[in-house]
């Protein structure tokens, strides 16, 4: 049997009634030791940061898989508190980020990856099939109470994207 | 309207609906190479959804105004397999086209004894069933004189985090598809009529509520 799939749409403006609660943001709850936060903005062609975006993450190696989600706040933000997942056969540690918003007429994925795991990222098999630039956008920046991972959906800066 | 074959997807950039222009990636995507990531999805723990969430219309004292409805059907995957025990989440505005949310501005009442929202879990067979009330159309400001046809937004999570799916499911006959860049960002015409649910007296319930069928296929992804 091969049955034709339902088309995608946006999740519009107004998402936030509907997809998103209160834990969300928590993969791991507040305390969990060495809970990390991942988090960054959101920004659109015109540098402008995106307040109506939800951002999810997905992360399994064979001891955790952990399902985060956050709405961007006014500033384009977002935020999960989780671990930093562990390497899987060849594939250096990696989270992946979705993001939803008015305007995406289909969720856009890509990967978040580690700055402190050089030589796991130099034998990844998706950051060495990209060229040096876009690889660059994959590399999540070390930050205080862990990972920051900016979002450009357009622009010199733009993030690359995997087809789904 | 023009028929376009294939991909069942709109583009990421469809510059009809205006804020595609500012929003779709603009370095072209490429394939990955699955790893667990891909191939596993989140499951949801079960007391996430309550006894009442999947009726839209008994979740405050009183009971909405407009058109009581139920919407059912089955999730499954393009070999016809169901897809049980996923999280289907629904939103939609009332049936004034009204959103409950801070930054709809449509002069349009709200409903106190609606919120649009509801979840359910999918049974063995991929089932679910809500109860709701019909949303209303409303206008935006994507062009002159722009309306959106009345629609339910659906979230669907799937076995794999590549599967999952967010959707509209929009009313048969509705006269505001020719003008909505949404709804026709979806380019072969065989897909769009795919995302309209179907009337179906048989499941109405007698003198309670009207209803309609709306299944959903979701791509098939290879599984750990």
């Amino acid at each position: 049997m091969s049955l034709p799939e339902t088309p995608s749409q946006t999740v519009g403006p107004f998402f936030s009634i509907g997809m998103t609660w209160e834990e969300g943001p928590f993969v791991l709850p507040e305390g969990t030791e060495r809970a990390i936060w991942l988090s960054g903005r959101v920004f659109d062609g015109e540098g402008a940061a995106v307040p109506d975006a939800v951002v999810e993450t997905w992360q399994a190696d064979p001891e955790f898989r952990g399902f985060g989600r956050s709405s961007t706040d006014d500033h384009g933000r977002w935020r999960v508190l989780t671990r930093k997942p562990a390497a899987v056969d060849d594939h250096a540690p990696h989270v992946d980020v979705a993001v939803f918003a008015r305007g995406l007429l289909r969720q856009v994925l890509t990967r978040v990856y580690f700055p402190d795991e050089e030589e796991r990222n130099a034998a990844d098999p998706v950051l060495s099939g990209l060229e040096r630039e876009a690889r660059e956008t994959l590399i999540a920046e070390q930050g205080g109470d862990g990972y920051r991972f900016d979002i450009h959906l357009q622009g010199p800066h733009a993030t690359q994207f995997f087809r789904l | 309207m023009t028929s376009v074959k294939g991909d069942p997807h709109p583009p990421l950039l469809y510059p009809d609906y205006r804020s595609t222009r500012t929003r779709a990636p603009s370095r072209p995507l490429v394939d990955l190479a699955p790893s667990l990531t891909e191939l596993s999805g989140p499951v949801l723990p079960e007391m996430r959804v309550g006894d009442a969430d999947h009726d839209l219309t008994a979740q405050h004292d009183g009971e909405p105004l407009g058109e009581r409805i139920v919407v059912y059907g089955r999730v499954r995957e393009t070999n016809g397999r169901p897809v049980p025990d996923t999280l289907v989440e629904v939103w939609q505005c009332n049936a004034a086209g009204r959103y409950r949310h801070q930054n709809d501005r449509h002069p349009a009442p709200l409903d106190p004894n609606f919120t649009g929202v509801g979840r359910c879990l999918t049974d063995r067979e991929g089932r679910f069933r809500f109860v709701t009330v019909k949303p209303g159309a409303y206008p935006w400001r994507n062009h002159p004189n722009a309306w959106r046809p009345a629609h339910i937004h659906f979230s669907i999570f799937g076995r794999a985090f590549t599967q999952r799916l967010v959707t509209q499911m929009y009313f048969p006959g509705d006269p505001l598809f020719g003008q909505d860049p949404i709804f026709n960002s979806v380019r072969d015409s065989a897909a769009r009529e795919r995302m309209i649910c179907r009337f179906d007296l048989e499941q109405t319930v007698p003198e309670w509520a009207l209803a309609y069928q709306f299944d959903i296929v979701l791509r098939e992804t290879p599984f750990e």
